[in-house]
Formats: structure tokens, C-alpha cells, sequence
């Protein structure tokens, strides 16, 4: 499956790009989705902290990604 | 009630005080978060900032729901602001009244604890020699 994300911060600099096309095969759990993303992009292990949104809610490694869903990478937040 | 922006455009304290203005409040409290001069020593120029805007709109929510239930808020305001900001700017207000005093407390800092941790909003700061968005890495 072709997977939709989308980027902000500092994971849209290590994409180098605000959406990307990715795809996964077989499993699409978030928790695949991230490893494959690490392995892709080995920045994004250097992290403080890895999350992904649906539909504008937080999900965590064992949500299963649908075909319409875009998926928001979301890196260490620091607003205020 | 509940009042959540995130604009590009300068925040307004006297907005938010007047927002939470109620007869039934003992207190308001007021958090207004400022952009510092420098990060461990070093000068920063300026901030830019960015959201995913309707999540983080979201976010802000239910932590303004949060407060409502646990500290029984009269009403709470919660601004945030997006784009470049140069020292001295507000990027964040919080205006919360409650009954009385304590709770008012209370409730502002438990909602700016709670949206650093969980509002998807990123700040980047920008030094003379470089840039770093802030708490990317350990």
C-alpha cells in the first residue's frame, strides 16, 4: 500500500519535502510504517520522540493505516 | 466556555482577559509566554513558528475541556500565535477564571505544561550562527 504523510518541523526537513508517497508492504500498522520510516531516513532515530496523527488525533504503533488515511508525521512538539 | 486561536497576527492580552470576564470568578489568571534573547548562552535573533493548524486547534481543545472539568473554569482563552516572532513577542496566552483563586492557578499551568507536551505546534530558533528547532533531539 501507498501510504499519504505528511510533514511538519523538523521531519519535513529531513524529507526535505511537506508530503511524501511511501509504501509498505503487507503490514500497515503505525508502529510498521515508523521502523520502515527510520530505516528510509535514519535522521528521524535521533529523535526525541516519533508520534503520527489520523484524522487529526494521535495514534499509536498498533493503529492499521486505511487506504484513505494521510498520516501526519509529527517530531518533538515545542509550542509555547 | 472555551475561546482557542492560532493566528498569524500579533495576540492580544486585553482580548483574552476580556474573553474570560465573568461575575462568578474570584480569579483569572493570565500565562503570557514572550520570545527570550538567548538559549544557554547564545543570542537568538528571532523564532519562527508553525502548527499543524487544525490538529493543534484540536489539542488546545481538550486541554481546555480538561480544565473545565478538573478545576470547574468559568471560561478559558487559549491564543497561540504562528509565523516569525522577534524577541519580546507572545507567542502563547492563557487565560483561565475560575470561582476561586487556587484553581486559577492551577489550571494555567497545567494547561502550558500540558500543550508543550501535546499541541503540534513547532518552534525553530534562529541564532547567528545557525538555526535548531527546539527539543528535536534528546
Amino acid at each position: 500500500m501507498t501510504v499519504r504523510l505528511v510533514a511538519f518541523g523538523i521531519a519535513k526537513e529531513i524529507l526535505n519535502s511537506s508530503t511524501l508517497h511511501f509504501s509498505l508492504d503487507g503490514d500497515t500498522r503505525i508502529g510498521t510504517l515508523k521502523s520502515a520510516l527510520v530505516a528510509a531516513y535514519p535522521a528521524f532515530d535521533k529523535l526525541r520522540s516519533l508520534r503520527f496523527a489520523v484524522n487529526e488525533d494521535y495514534q499509536e504503533d498498533d493503529y492499521e493505516i486505511q487506504p484513505s488515511d494521510e498520516v501526519v508525521i509529527i517530531p518533538p512538539v515545542s509550542g509555547g | 466556555m472555551i475561546d482557542i486561536k492560532v493566528e498569524s497576527t500579533p495576540l492580544s492580552e486585553q482580548a483574552c482577559m476580556d474573553y474570560v470576564a465573568d461575575d462568578a470568578a474570584g480569579g483569572t489568571t493570565i500565562f503570557i509566554g514572550t520570545v527570550r534573547n538567548q538559549t544557554k548562552g547564545k543570542r537568538v535573533q528571532r523564532l519562527e513558528f508553525e502548527a499543524y493548524i487544525p490538529m493543534a486547534e484540536k489539542e488546545m481543545r481538550k486541554i481546555a475541556e480538561a480544565v473545565e472539568e478538573k478545576w470547574n473554569a468559568l471560561k478559558i482563552a487559549i491564543h497561540h500565535r504562528v509565523g516569525i516572532l522577534q524577541v519580546g513577542e507572545i507567542p502563547v496566552i492563557i487565560a483561565v477564571s475560575t470561582p476561586h483563586r487556587k484553581a486559577a492557578f492551577e489550571a494555567c499551568e497545567y494547561a502550558i505544561d500540558t500543550l508543550k507536551e501535546t499541541v503540534p505546534i513547532w518552534k525553530k530558533e534562529i541564532f547567528e550562527d545557525g538555526e535548531e528547532w527546539v527539543s528535536a533531539h534528546p
